[in-house]
C-alpha cells in the first residue's frame, strides 16, 4: 500500500511536469485493491475499471512495467497503444483496461461463464482443475450504466461465478452519490437480481479481504454471482484532467484523509499490535525506499526508446490484410526516402 | 438447400468440430431462432452451448466478448442486425480493438450474425443495411453471403477465424434455395474471407455488389445480355477486408463499373469502391464515370408503395448499366 501511494504521488507529479499526458491515482482507496487481491487466487481473472492498479502490483507487475506503460516506451506491453494507467497482463490474469465505463461488467460474466464451463468439463473428464472466479471492479457511478444492469442480471440468470466489486468512493468525477442514485447505495440492487451481497468498510484492508474471501467461496460453491459494495472516499482528483476542489471543499477531503485513510489505519493497527515491533521510523524508511525504487524505474523508462513503427500495423488482425500491408509498405518507402527526417 | 439450412449446417458442423463454439442470443434455443436458423441445435448441444438470454443485446454481447477473451468462441445472434446498435460499444470498442490495444494479448474470436438489409414491411428501424457502418471499423471483419454455398462457407470461416467477424445475412434470402455442390456439402467447405467471387463473367461492364443484390445484378446481366451488353458480376462476399485486387482486375478488364447495394449512398460501400478506383491506376482504365445504385437517402418508410420506391430494383440497375455503357467520358 505504501508502494502504491508513493507511485501514485510520483506519477501524478510527473504528469504535472509534462512527462506523460495522463494519470489516475487511487489515493484513499488503497485498501480495496490489496484487500481484494490478497483474497484471490492467481487463476482468478480480474477485470478492473482503471483505479485498481494495486491488484496488478500485488500480482507482481513491477515498478518498471508500470513506468514503461505510462511512458509508453518500447518495453510497454501494450506497444504504446493505450493511454497511461490502461495496464493489462494476460500472464497475471488482469484484463487490459477499457476506457469505456461498464463494458467490463458483462465481459466479466462472460469470463466467469468460460471458467465455469472449463471447470465442469474438467470434472467430467476426471481432470483436476483449479476452480476460478472472475472479479469485476467498477465505481458507484458505473452502477448507473446499461452494462451494470444487463451484466448483473445475466450473471444471475446464467449462474456464473463472478464477484462484482463496487468501489463506492463518493464521486463519479464531479457527480456525488446524492446525484447518482436515490436508493440505498449500490448494494440495494442485489436482491432485485436475486443475488447475494456484502457491504463493507472499503478503507479497512482486513474487512475487504474477508469480504472477498467469503464472496469467492460463495461464488464457487453456488456457481453464483455476488455483489460487494465497499464504502470508501476518493481523496485524489478523478484524474489529472480534473480539479476536484471546484466541486468539493478542501475541508471535506481533509476530513476523510485525517479520519479514515486506509494506510494510516493499517499502520496504526500494526503499531498497536506491535507487529514486528514496527515504529514510525520503519514506515519512514519504507516510504523512502519505495520512492527511490520508483524514481529509478521512472528514469529508466524515460530513457528507453519509443515504440517501434514496425508494430503500428500489427495486431489489428491476427494476420495483416493486403490493404494494411500496402499502407505499411508506403510508410517504409516514405521513411527510406527521407531518412534524415526520421 | 435453403440459405437458412446452409447456415444451420455450418453452425452445426463447427459446433461439432470445436467444443469452444457456442451460440448465444434471444430466442436461439427452445424457439430455435426468430428466423429458425438455429433449428435443432439446442436439442443436439444442450443449454450450455445454445443459450437463451434476457432481452439485452448489450448484456449478452458483452458477455460473449468477455468469454471470447477467455478461450471460448461465441456465435452471437442478433434477431436483426438493427438490434446490434444496442451492443455497438462491445462490438466496436471492445471486440474489434482489444487485440490491438492489449498489444496482441487478448484475441477475440467471436462471430456476430443476423439478418441485415431491407426486409418487407418493417420500416425504418428494422429495414436498413449496416455494411458500411461495420465496414468502417479496423479490427472487425465483415462478410455478406448471397447463396447457400456462400452462407455455409462464410459462417464456417467466420467461426474458425481468430478475429471478430460480423456476418450480415439477409432476411429475404433465408428461404431461398440454391444448389449445393459436392464440395460445399463437405465438412471442410469454407469460403476464404477477403476474397470476392466472379458470379458471372463479362466484358463490357462490371457490376459490384453483395448479399441479396447479387441476384438483382445477375437478373440485370441476363436482360442486358439480350441487348448485347456483356456484364461481369462481382459478388464481394467480404466487405472488410475488401478484395481490391478482384475489383481492380474486373474494372480494368471491362472499363466500366456499376456498384449496387441496399445501403444509404453517403459513405456507402459503393462510395468506398469509387474512392479506391480513383486512388489507383484503375481510374485510367475507366471509359465512363462509374455509377452507384443505392437505397434512397431516407429512413425506410412502411407503406408498400413508398418502400418499393426507396430500394434498388433490377430496372434501376439496368438504367445505370445503360448510362455507363452508352456514354463515354469524351461525350
Amino acid at each position: 500500500m505504501i508502494r502504491l501511494r508513493e507511485m501514485d504521488t510520483i506519477f501524478q507529479n510527473s504528469q504535472r511536469q509534462g512527462r506523460f499526458s495522463f494519470y489516475m491515482t487511487c489515493r484513499g482507496e488503497e485498501a480495496i485493491p490489496f484487500g481484494a487481491a490478497t483474497a484471490l487466487e492467481s487463476q482468478d481473472v480480474v477485470l478492473a475499471q482503471y483505479r485498481e492498479q494495486g491488484v496488478l502490483m500485488w500480482r507482481g507487475f513491477s515498478l518498471q512495467q508500470f513506468s514503461d506503460q505510462c511512458y509508453s516506451n518500447e518495453s510497454d506491453l501494450g506497444k504504446g497503444r493505450q493511454m497511461p494507467v490502461h495496464y493489462g497482463s494476460r500472464a497475471l490474469n488482469y484484463q487490459t483496461i477499457s476506457s469505456c465505463l461498464g463494458t467490463q461488467i458483462p465481459q466479466a460474466v462472460g469470463v466467469a461463464y468460460s471458467l465455469k464451463l472449463s471447470a465442469a468439463n474438467a470434472t467430467d473428464d476426471g481432470r483436476e482443475t483449479k476452480k476460478a472466479v472472475s472479479l469485476c471492479f467498477f465505481g458507484e457511478g458505473c452502477s448507473s450504466t446499461n452494462d451494470f444492469h444487463s451484466g448483473l442480471n445475466l450473471s444471475a440468470t446464467l449462474k456464473c461465478p463472478v464477484i462484482f466489486f463496487c468501489r463506492n468512493n463518493g464521486y463519479a468525477i464531479s457527480t456525488s452519490v446524492k446525484e447518482q442514485y436515490a436508493g440505498d447505495g449500490v448494494i440495494s440492487r442485489a436482491p432485485g437480481y436475486g443475488m447475494a451481497a456484502i457491504r463493507v468498510d472499503g478503507n479497512d484492508v482486513f474487512a475487504v479481504h474477508a469480504a472477498v474471501r467469503e464472496a469467492r467461496i460463495y461464488a464457487l460453491e453456488n456457481n453464483a454471482p455476488i455483489l460487494i459494495e465497499a464504502m470508501s472516499y476518493r481523496c485524489g482528483h478523478h484524474s489529472t484532467s480534473d480539479d476536484s476542489f471546484r466541486y468539493r471543499s478542501v475541508e471535506e477531503v481533509q476530513h476523510f484523509a485525517n479520519e479514515s485513510d486506509p494506510l494510516i489505519r493499517l499502520q496504526n493497527f500494526l503499531k498497536h499490535h506491535k507487529y514486528d515491533n514496527m515504529t514510525d521510523d520503519d514506515f519512514r524508511i519504507m516510504v523512502e525506499d519505495e520512492k527511490k525504487a520508483i524514481l529509478y524505474a521512472m528514469r529508466k523508462a524515460e530513457r528507453k526508446p519509443k515504440p517501434s513503427l514496425e508494430d503500428l500495423f500489427t495486431d489489428v488482425y491476427n494476420e495483416m490484410p493486403p490493404s494494411l500491408k500496402a499502407q505499411q509498405n508506403q510508410l517504409n518507402e516514405h521513411i527510406a526516402k527521407y531518412p534524415d527526417s526520421y | 438447400m435453403t440459405v437458412r439450412e446452409a447456415i444451420c449446417e455450418g453452425l452445426d458442423e463447427e459446433m461439432e468440430r470445436d467444443e469452444a463454439v457456442y451460440i448465444i442470443g434471444e430466442e436461439v434455443a427452445q424457439y430455435q431462432g426468430a428466423y429458425k436458423v438455429t433449428k435443432g441445435l439446442y436439442q443436439k448441444y444442450g443449454e450450455k452451448r445454445v443459450i437463451d438470454t434476457p432481452i439485452t443485446e448489450a448484456g449478452f454481447t458483452g458477455l460473449a466478448v468477455g468469454s471470447a477473451f477467455h478461450d471460448l468462441r461465441p456465435v452471437v445472434e442478433f434477431m436483426t442486425i438493427n438490434f446490434s446498435m444496442q451492443a455497438i460499444d462491445h462490438i466496436v470498442n471492445s471486440a474489434a480493438k482489444q487485440f490491438y490495444m492489449s498489444g496482441g494479448e487478448l484475441a477475440c474470436p467471436i462471430v456476430f450474425r443476423g439478418p441485415n438489409g431491407y426486409s418487407a414491411g418493417t420500416a425504418a428501424q428494422h429495414s436498413q443495411c449496416f455494411a458500411a457502418w461495420f465496414g468502417a471499423i479496423p479490427g472487425l471483419k465483415v462478410v455478406a453471403p448471397y447463396s447457400s454455398e456462400d452462407a455455409k462457407g462464410l459462417i464456417k470461416a467466420a467461426i474458425r477465424d481468430p478475429n471478430p467477424v460480423m456476418v450480415l445475412e439477409h432476411e429475404l434470402m433465408y428461404g431461398v434455395s440454391f444448389p449445393m455442390s459436392d464440395e460445399a456439402q463437405s465438412k471442410d467447405w469454407v469460403v476464404e474471407i477477403g476474397k470476392a467471387k466472379i458470379e458471372r463473367e463479362g466484358s463490357d461492364v462490371t457490376i459490384i455488389t453483395f448479399s441479396k443484390e447479387v441476384g438483382k445484378a445477375l437478373e440485370a446481366a441476363e436482360i442486358m445480355a439480350a441487348k448485347g451488353v456483356s456484364c461481369e458480376v462481382v459478388n464481394l462476399l467480404s466487405i472488410r477486408p475488401i478484395d481490391r485486387e478482384a475489383i481492380f482486375k474486373s474494372v480494368k478488364k471491362t472499363g466500366r463499373c456499376v456498384t449496387l447495394e441496399q445501403g444509404f449512398p453517403q459513405h456507402g460501400v459503393g462510395a468506398e469502391i469509387a474512392a479506391m478506383i480513383m486512388e489507383s491506376d484503375t481510374f485510367n482504365y475507366l471509359d465512363a464515370p462509374m455509377e452507384r445504385v443505392c437505397g434512397a437517402d431516407i429512413p425506410t418508410p412502411y407503406a408498400t408503395e413508398l418502400e418499393i420506391a426507396v430500394f434498388p430494383h433490377v430496372d434501376d440497375v439496368i438504367a445505370a448499366i445503360e448510362r455507363t455503357t452508352f456514354r463515354t467520358i469524351a461525350a
